[in-house]
């Protein structure tokens, strides 16, 4: 164990509240923790946890209805309640801090150099024009290629996984002590992920500074960290070594996230099950450019020639990172896309089929959104936007059938049939993910396509949609097709695995096959790159 | 760039072309002509004039006349100022109503992004509240309810500042319809940019400035104001173009001899001429502003920068 004079920043009774219309909402409820020096900690939490709130609080970074209570001593230095020019004068020097979005959280209308400079010449004086040199190593230091070109571009001309390292320079310009990244990695690609990672781990090593890992996902922080504190509603749940963390658990709380995981896999169908979609190379062209005055400048391939045959109760997982054409392909299965090539379901060829052709079918093909808010109708009570199918493919039903079918949907999904009189914002996500999941079951579909169902939803929460979508397919021999960017949710899904990039397939098998021994380097960098218990 | 201008320009002619058509047919379909006066012509007199005028053509042959003027820069005599044509009004004119209008858009703008700024930095205080009533009020009463009211006050009462005229051409003359042209537009400028600079404050790269302690004024001129500029900036091109070619309100009230009296004295008596060209030069700012706004756009949002 480290020696308490290790410790770097110490939080005592830290207490965040927020005043809000309804009386003050508190966020941190006096939660003790330390940072110690050249350490990796990782401070998880579902949202709603309280974990970011807890380093804005400490930074002074609050919102303005925000307040901040405790005690955060960086070095013997009581960071709360301290004048905002002795704040400024550790903020960005000692410590700095990446965040989430690596897009908006640069100024779009500077250069990435103009903006690396700026904590340099605020901290340590001199001018922009000596603080360039100074970017110049820092960029070549994270890895941006040929630094002195990039130094001059904007953040919109490079791209996530660039952005982010653009952020890093700026976050050790001044060799910080501590580093605090929150959710450094959740929006961006799993290769691009294991990047930053790996990056942040080297610089670490190299500077000697202390990391404070933010984080929702475990596999990341059982590969990085050294220390782990676990947060719920405010609290801190658990804290201690991270392989104490993993291998002994003590609190509920924190067996049940480890437990979250997704577990457990689809054995596959037999070959004699019947082919209930069949897709032979299926292409999707987009206009690039283009408008009222310019001519189209071209097309972009978004699918190329992807061959795929899903049988009968059986679930092929779309693997790939953004920009691969999966969810482009869901859709070009269902025509919602024009396609070309030939697509049969249950044996009749729908290509080229008009939305008027495709309409009796709709009803046996289903489609399952990411966003569960963005894809519910805020105006429509759950009732109405779950029985609104019915009303196209059942127009015979009375209104007292369509309110049953409500009921029975909404029983299978686990949700109270009440539920039906209220509106979607009355729902948290995992409930607003069933209730479009009721919407697609209401009509005893044959094939539903899953387009990542499941990754705006907290682990303990994805863990439940996932037993319910495997209970369903059970039940009524469904057919899935799961688009996901998350192999362990895909591994615990599906028996088939399809990985796709650039619009292409790359590989493809059985998920236990594929899993155990990929043959394509970008499968085995794809594996190698998902810190998820694979 | 430079293409991009070349383009922009081009498509203006159609735009033009479009507004003389527009308002040349309404102007002759509404009832009435010049030469109706109080006292009737008679009617060989009428009709001397309109021969005289062209008028007793075709109303196709005298779109096409005046189109073939207008294209030669020619926009005709005017009907009721019969010394003049209407290039020399306008010529006369609009170093008048430019000269009024810059003082009155520079205080427009200045003035109102700093109360803007200050209201939204302090957003919900008693400042705050006290700058968006007023510019409510700014934006509510019309400039011939203040024009006569600043004349009453600083004029009448205190003696400080003429009642109207152009005098000398000294500031003191300028002040009073400067503050009656300037006060709506910038009641307008400071609610824009109170709104923008609110959002520009809670964006994510504002967070970032503040967590690498860059001193509050960076945070707000450097950051915040730049993005918070871009709402700002697109309204500078109608108000410009309505502020620089004359009020007809403020200029009546105060007797300055800008082109802003020409387009309503036009449209009353029917003054064809005078009408179609203060139209055109109006939409022609218009253009020219909006064109402005772009390039300037390009310059502070590199996003939308014109290849």
């Amino acid at each position: 164990m480290p020696e308490p004079k290790d410790i770097i920043l110490d939080v005592r009774d830290l207490k965040v509240t927020f005043d809000t219309p309804d009386g003050p909402v508190e966020a941190v409820k006096g939660i003790d923790l330390d940072v110690r020096a050249g350490e990796t900690l990782a401070v998880v939490g579902e949202s709603g946890s309280g974990k970011s709130q807890t380093m804005m609080g400490i930074m002074g970074l609050l919102a303005a209805n925000g307040r901040v209570t405790g005690r955060a001593a960086y070095r013997g230095q009581d960071l709360i309640g301290l004048p905002i020019k002795a704040l400024n004068a550790v903020r960005g020097a000692k410590i700095t801090m990446i965040f989430q979005e690596p897009m908006s959280s640069l100024d779009p209308l500077y250069t990435i150099g103009r903006q690396i400079c700026e904590p340099i010449v605020h901290h340590r004086g001199g001018s922009f024009r000596q603080a360039r040199t100074r970017v110049l190593e820092l960029l070549e230091l994270v890895g941006i290629p040929d630094p002195k070109r990039r130094i001059d571009s904007y953040p919109h001309e490079l791209s996530g996984g660039q952005r982010q390292r653009v952020m890093i320079a700026m976050a050790l310009a001044n060799d910080p002590d501590i580093l605090i990244a929150d959710e450094p990695t959740t929006a961006l690609d799993v290769t691009i992920q294991a990047q930053i990672l790996d990056l942040l781990q080297s610089l670490q090593t190299r500077f000697g500074m202390a990391v404070v890992l933010i984080t929702h996902d475990l596999g990341v922080v059982r590969h990085v960290a050294d220390r782990v504190v676990v947060m719920r509603r405010g609290e801190v749940v658990e804290q201690g070594l991270t392989t104490d963390i993993f291998e002994r658990p003590q609190a509920d709380y924190t067996k049940m996230l480890l437990d979250a995981e997704p577990r457990g896999e689809k054995p596959p169908v037999p070959t004699s099950a019947p082919i209930l979609l069949d897709g032979q190379s299926v292409s999707v062209d987009y206009a690039t450019g283009g408008g009222l005055f310019y001519k189209r400048s071209g097309t972009f391939r978004a699918v190329d020639k992807v061959s795929i045959r899903l049988r009968q109760g059986q679930t092929i997982g779309v693997v790939g990172e953004s920009g691969s054409g999966k969810s482009t392909l869901g859709r070009a299965l269902l025509q919602l896309v024009p396609a070309s090539g030939v697509i049969r379901f249950d044996g009749q060829d729908i290509s080229g089929f008009d939305r008027k052709a495709m309409r009796p079918l709709r009803r046996e093909m289903q489609l399952v959104f990411q966003d569960p808010f963005g894809s519910l109708s805020p105006r429509q009570t759950v009732g109405e936007i779950i029985t609104e199918g019915l009303y196209v493919h059942e127009p015979e039903l009375s209104r007292a059938d369509r309110d049953k079918r409500a009921i029975e949907a909404l029983k299978e999904v686990g949700l109270d049939p009440q539920a039906r009189n209220r509106y979607p914002h009355e729902f948290s996500g995992g409930q607003r993910q069933r209730i479009a999941i009721a919407r697609a079951m209401i009509l005893k579909p044959r094939l539903v396509i899953l387009d990542e169902p499941t990754s705006a939803l907290d682990r303990s929460v994805q863990g439940q949609v996932i037993d319910l979508l495997r209970s369903l397919q059970d039940a009524h021999g469904l057919s899935y097709v799961f688009i996901s960017h998350d192999l362990a949710v895909i591994k615990a899904m599906a028996d088939y695995v399809i990985v796709m990039k650039d619009g292409v397939i790359v590989e493809e098998g059985e998920t236990e096959t594929l899993f155990a021994a990929p043959r394509q380097a970008y499968t085995q960098t794809l594996l190698s790159a998902a810190y998820t218990a694979v | 760039m430079l293409s991009f201008v070349f383009r922009r320009l081009a498509s203006a002619v159609p735009t033009l072309f479009i507004v003389v058509t527009i308002s040349f047919f309404l102007m002759r379909f509404a009832p009435g002509g010049p030469f109706n006066l109080e006292r009737p012509l008679s009617p060989q007199t009428m009709a001397n004039l309109n021969k005289a005028y062209g008028l007793d053509l075709p109303l196709w042959q005298q779109y096409l006349r005046y189109l073939g003027n207008v294209v030669r820069g020619d926009f005709g005599p005017s009907y009721i100022y019969r010394d003049n044509t209407v290039d020399q009004l306008i010529g006369m004119g609009l170093p008048y109503s430019i000269e009024l209008g810059l003082w009155a858009l520079g205080v427009a703008l200045v003035g109102g992004v700093a109360a803007g700024t200050f209201a939204a930095l302090r957003q919900n205080s008693f400042l705050d509240v006290a700058i968006m009533t007023l510019s409510t009020v700014g934006v509510t009463v019309p400039n011939f309810v203040v024009g006569p009211v600043l004349t009453l006050v600083f004029a009448v009462t205190l003696s400080w500042l003429p009642a109207g005229g152009w005098g000398d051409g000294s500031l003191r003359y300028l002040i009073l319809p400067m503050i009656a042209l300037a006060l709506p537009q910038l009641a307008v400028f400071a609610r824009l940019t109170r709104g923008a600079m609110i959002e520009a404050l809670h964006t994510d790269h504002i967070r970032t400035a503040r967590a690498y302690g860059l001193p509050a004024r960076t945070v707000v001129v450097t950051h915040a104001m730049r993005a918070a500029m871009l709402p700002v900036v697109s309204y500078l091109a109608p108000c410009a173009a309505a502020l620089l070619t004359g009020s007809a309100v403020i200029e009546t009230l105060f007797t300055i001899p800008g082109v802003g009296r020409f387009f309503v004295l036009g449209a009353i008596n029917r003054d064809y001429t005078l009408v179609m060209g203060t139209v055109v030069l109006i939409a022609v700012f218009v253009i020219v502003f909006n064109l402005v706004v772009d390039i300037l756009y390009g310059l502070l949002d590199p996003r939308v920068r014109h290849e």
